[in-house]
């Protein structure tokens, strides 16, 4: 079963129509034990990291999450799924992220206009499993005011005033800052190569 | 020429982490396309001025048709829901949603937190919202807070001020309220030709006056949470004559929020000069895409030979 995590916030609709329209199916899931279960997991933020966090806090999925971290169990965070994978984030000082990345989740400085909506180009790293048969340059839908630094586990990276990581690749744990559910053909061949693995 | 404040120049990545060579651009931003698909009663519409209406199509065939060619997003606007059932927008957006995999934004009577839930559960990504925001703009806080600011598009409908300095273009004759005479009658008021032009906000599509100014009433929107403005030009919509470039540039350059250019599109050097000169972040049409006379790939193309950064 594919896991789509619910913890009060996400944009979990859209993700399990992509799923159900690649011919695949997906569950919403906001229970301990359903995460447990699950062969994969989805977890799609939107909103708040604080708000996020408490979320994950308050259903009981942390422990779940860092099961599934070590037991190296597939995982995709999608836009705030990434950003809870750093240790901290400028939008909730004193929360902590999963810290499963080092450093803190920064406000975009310098540009006009945030947040930074819209359709901006990957910088792909080569030969990466989710980014199989996605040509780099693709341009990827990005709705996000705050953004995680770039590690040694970044496999994309787009610039928006600055650089920052678009895309995670360690291990079996995968995240995109980007929405791969609105993203069109380039999102959806995101999602299928996941769910493929 | 006018600057856009946010011209992201185009140069090479800081970071390669592909094979490209060196030089090849990798860091651009789009200015998006998006077609608008204004519903009465389950059909596609669209008129002049937002009268004279006249069928448009199916809205499950064209947005099917604008994610084929390459929409970077649709707006869905249900222009009789200030007045009728809401039933049939709701069955329309289920039937959009289900196979389009763009952002998708849906207006049209959002009045209160509840309409916002259900079209946002319908499948809609963002819901916008014009005159209940005029009305009572806590409830631009209210969607903001519980969906988060990418959520709210904050529609304004603007109308140039008649005595207002701008361009040659004749500008709408309507009737102004007693709260626009006491706008004018202030200190800032009886705009001349050498003054700056002013717009005034409009609502219930654009029968009511407001007395409101559109820049600060932008600029308010803005503070209690709007994720971006969908700023349309009242004298401009429906004529196919080019956007209000002023109006546009006016609002894109104040703001820190995206702007929506809307009304007026009537070819590709219209919207390549909203881009250029109006500052846009993107441009919103109806008519010259539902009639096939531009596809948007060719559209996009064209924009691409006059350098303005889209995604095709």
């Amino acid at each position: 079963m594919i896991a789509v995590l619910d913890y009060g916030g996400g944009n979990v609709g859209s993700v399990l129509k992509a799923i159900e329209y690649l011919g695949l199916s997906a569950e919403r899931v906001d229970q301990p034990a359903a995460l447990r279960a699950a062969e994969k997991i989805i977890f799609p933020g939107q909103g708040h990291f604080g708000a996020m966090m408490k979320g994950l806090a308050e259903r009981a999925m942390l422990a779940p999450l860092r099961e599934a971290f070590a037991g190296g169990k597939p995982f995709l965070g999608i836009c705030l799924g990434l950003q809870a994978l750093y240790e901290s984030s400028e939008e909730a000082p004193g929360v902590a992220g999963l810290g499963i990345l080092p450093g803190c989740v920064t406000r975009f400085q310098g540009v006009f206009k945030v947040p930074h909506v819209g359709w901006s180009q990957l910088v792909l790293r080569p030969d990466t499993k989710l980014f199989h048969g996605v040509a780099d340059g693709s341009f990827v839908y990005y709705c996000h005011s705050y953004y995680g630094p770039v590690t040694p586990e970044a496999c994309a990276v787009t610039e928006y005033g600055q650089t920052f990581a678009a895309g995670i690749e360690m291990k079996k744990i995968w995240a995109v800052q980007f929405h791969p559910e609105k993203s069109g053909e380039v999102g959806l061949k995101v999602l299928k190569n996941f769910l493929n693995l | 020429m006018v600057l856009c404040p946010l011209s992201l120049a185009p140069r090479t990545s800081v970071v390669q982490l592909g094979t490209k060579d060196e030089g090849q651009r990798t860091n651009l931003f789009a200015k998006r396309i998006i077609p608008c698909l204004d519903c009465k009663d389950g059909r596609v519409v669209k008129g002049i001025h937002f009268v004279n209406l006249r069928d448009a199509g199916d809205p499950g065939d064209l947005a099917e048709m604008y994610n084929r060619e390459g929409a970077d997003e649709l707006v869905m606007l249900d222009i009789s829901a200030s007045r009728e059932g809401r039933a049939t927008l709701m069955e329309t957006v289920r039937q959009v949603a289900r196979c389009l995999f763009i952002p998708l934004t849906v207006g049209g009577g959002v009045r209160v937190l509840e309409d916002a839930r259900r079209l946002l559960s319908a499948g809609a990504d963002k819901v916008a919202v014009n005159t209940a925001a005029v009305e009572t703009p806590e409830v631009i806080r209210v969607i903001a807070e519980n969906y988060g600011r990418q959520a709210i598009v904050v529609a304004i409908d603007a109308r140039r001020l008649r005595n207002s300095a701008g361009p040659s273009r004749p500008v709408a004759q309507g009737p102004l309220s007693g709260r626009f005479d006491r706008l004018r009658a202030g200190s800032a008021a009886l705009p001349t030709e050498n003054q700056p032009p002013h717009w005034e906000v409009v609502t219930y599509g654009g029968t009511k006056p407001t007395g409101l100014d559109a820049l600060e009433w932008a600029r308010r929107v803005e503070e209690l949470g709007a994720g971006e403005i969908l700023l349309t030009s009242m004298d401009a919509d429906g004529t196919q004559t080019g956007f209000d470039c002023e109006l546009t540039a006016t609002v894109a350059r104040t703001l820190h929020i995206p702007v929506i250019a809307s009304g007026g599109a009537g070819s590709p050097e219209h919207i390549a000069e909203v881009f250029q000169r109006g500052c846009a972040d993107a441009a919103l049409a109806a008519s010259i895409f539902h009639y096939e006379t531009h596809t948007i790939r060719s559209l996009k193309q064209f924009l691409r030979t006059q350098g303005v950064s889209v995604r095709i």
